[in-house]
């Protein structure tokens, strides 16, 4: 991807918002027309995870489990042990953070083909506060053999990430946001999973993040062009597994790395980069993200902002990092 | 049951016991209780109830054997081998490194194993998805899942057992090993069940109470399960731990623990005496039927 393939508005006052949940539910309509081994499963969650349309319109593809995450993942499992390609939609909070163990066994374990849609993840959840605020998801999924681990960035990545899931043979997790987010790529931005995209080239330092901060990144970058910092921007929606080859190079060009998240510092994504970093090529890294504490009620951006996940945020790590560079 | 058929079950639940013993003295640790107090259940389920292809191990319309309380797999490996699903050699490396025969049953490693379990409660749930898939696709293959009483304590086989109630999974054969012992001792000093028999009835269910070493109490209720339409049947398999070897009868310590060497010696020799008496039946029968 380039930046030519980002939404022309993307730097304007215009740029559309949408959740990214939206855009979830939109593909699984689009997948249960040519696919009927498409199963969507809810724990009484199907309009806030947005699968109600589809639980209207395909109705012998929709089970509702009730509040039961655990047996719901393991339904999921059987399922795929017969042929199905069954899609788990709750809040991330409760699953995997309720079924964790089942998603463990009976679906990776299984190694069945198992998609797991975790809603309203990050600290931008706002109003319901800490414990609907899923910021462990990432480390608890990315520790498990065999499942891919996703976070798209808008409403078109989403979309994109919840196709390829469906076409990816085996567990996937892959998480989304509640709060409108701005549409910051096209239908025509490419999406491949594995494969980490560098929205802004830079030679500076690297700034790496996946979810809705990807725009909150590219804002940074851009003010810090003013101060003549040149920033490469990537995309990491997949943190599972890490494409370690695109990271590797930029990061040996820019020799300092900042990464971005709305989870917590210890075990996300930022983790997993300073894993692959330390192993093949130690470099200064700041991280942000949460700092080992629980969120609370409020606004989205005054959350993003307390917590220290703002742009000013960014700007003030990059500084940071930069210093620490030899 | 006709008596011929019966007689020969019996002489594969004798052989599945000894096998049993055999692997686990030979392996040095596994649970033996539960996997003894089975080998009826086994018997019936693999040679005469499932309709199954071994050698086509992945044949669509097979019934599906979920093994929930994966803790008994000694007695799932025994009757997979017998079942000639994999050799008989196979079952020496048992918990040994690279071994397909895992210390918990794990799918994809042995033919014949339907699903990865160990944590209580799972299967359960895996075989409820499975008779949801099957309903789905309108085939007629039935779903049978095995739980342990123990495994009864798991939130999880709650939930599994509302969902399955409240959907009508008549597809759905579950059965509970009602041996009445778990790890730190009895179920009833652990966490009392009952009644047991109430509480599935209340979540939708069709309850059958069966001996679960008669084999045509078995058979019956298998049959009598397959016949309703509207629900989902439990039926609960009254054993004893450690069947067919009188030192481990009752006694809860046998749950988690193998047989030394000198115990399986002891065990094998039990086992090859309630053989030769079941050979003398079996003998009998053959000559009755001969006169009649």
């Amino acid at each position: 991807m380039s930046a030519s393939t980002l939404h022309p508005k993307l730097y304007t006052k215009n740029l559309e918002q949408i959740p990214t949940r939206n855009g979830y539910g939109e593909a699984l309509l689009e997948l249960a027309k040519h696919n009927r081994h498409v199963v969507v499963l809810t724990g009484d969650l199907a309009e806030s995870t947005r699968v109600l349309e589809f639980s209207k319109k395909y109705k012998d593809q929709f089970i509702e489990c009730g509040v039961a995450e655990q047996n719901m993942a393991g339904i999921a499992a059987g399922l795929a042990l017969s042929g199905k390609i069954p899609f788990i939609s709750s809040y991330a909070v409760f699953s995997p953070g309720r079924s964790w163990d089942q998603v463990r066994v009976s679906i990776c374990y299984n190694n069945a083909n198992v998609k797991i849609a975790g809603a309203h993840t990050g600290i931008s959840v706002g109003p319901d506060g800490a414990t609907h605020q899923a910021l462990e998801d990432i480390a608890i999924m990315r520790t498990l053999p065999n499942i891919i681990v996703l976070a798209p960035c808008d409403f078109e990545e989403t979309k994109k990430a919840t196709r390829a899931a469906a076409a990816w043979n085996g567990p996937v997790y892959f998480r989304f946001t509640r709060e409108k987010t701005p549409c910051i790529t096209t239908v025509q931005t490419p999406f491949e999973i594995g494969k980490a995209e560098i929205l802004k080239k830079g030679r500076d330092v690297s700034l790496i993040v996946c979810g809705p901060l990807v725009y909150k990144a590219l804002i940074a970058a851009r003010q810090l062009m003013q101060e003549k910092i040149n920033c490469e921007v990537i995309n990491n929606h997949t943190i599972k597994p890490l494409d370690a080859k695109a990271l590797l190079t930029s990061i040996k060009k820019t020799k300092a790395v900042v990464t971005i998240e709305e989870h917590q510092i210890m075990g996300g994504m930022g983790s997993a980069v300073c894993e692959l970093l330390s192993q093949h090529y130690p470099v200064p890294v700041e991280m942000i993200g949460m700092r080992d504490t629980f969120g609370e009620s409020g606004k989205q951006e005054e959350l993003l902002e307390k917590y220290g996940m703002g742009v000013k945020d960014i700007n003030t790590a990059v500084h940071k990092v930069l210093k620490r560079k030899t | 049951m006709i008596k011929t058929k019966r007689y020969k079950l019996e002489l594969i639940a004798n052989t599945l016991r000894q096998d049993v013993i055999s692997m686990l003295a030979h392996a040095g640790s596994g649970h033996s209780a539960g996997p003894l107090g089975l080998a009826d259940f086994f018997s019936v389920l693999y040679f005469h109830i499932l309709r199954h292809k071994p050698k086509e191990p992945l044949w669509e319309k097979r019934d599906r054997f979920i093994l929930s309380c994966g803790h008994v797999c000694p007695i799932l490996y025994v009757t997979l081998a017998r079942s000639k699903y994999f050799s008989l050699k196979t079952l020496h490396s048992l918990r040994t490194l690279g071994s397909p025969l895992q210390g918990h049953p794990h799918r994809g490693s042995a033919r014949g194993i339907e699903t990865t379990s160990g944590p209580l409660g799972q299967g359960f749930s895996v075989a409820v998805g499975m008779a949801i898939a099957a309903r789905m696709d309108k085939t007629s293959h039935r779903i049978y899942c095995l739980t342990s009483d123990g495994e009864q304590n798991e939130g999880q086989v709650w939930e599994a057992a509302m969902f399955a109630g409240v959907k009508g999974l008549a597809n759905l054969t579950l059965f509970i090993d009602r041996n009445n012992i778990q790890i730190d001792g009895t179920t009833d000093a652990v966490m009392p069940l009952e009644p047991l028999a109430d509480k599935y009835r209340s979540f939708g269910w069709h309850v059958i109470d069966c001996d679960g070493h008669d084999m045509d109490a078995i058979d019956d209720a298998c049959a009598e399960a397959k016949k309703k339409r509207l629900k989902p049947t439990v039926i609960i398999l009254h054993t004893t731990p450690g069947k067919g070897v009188r030192f481990m009868e009752h006694n809860y310590i046998w749950h988690g623990i193998p047989p030394t060497q000198e115990q399986a010696r002891q065990a094998l020799l039990e086992l090859k005496e309630a053989r030769k008496k079941l050979s003398g039946k079996s003998l009998a029968t053959k000559l009755l039927s001969y006169v009649s």
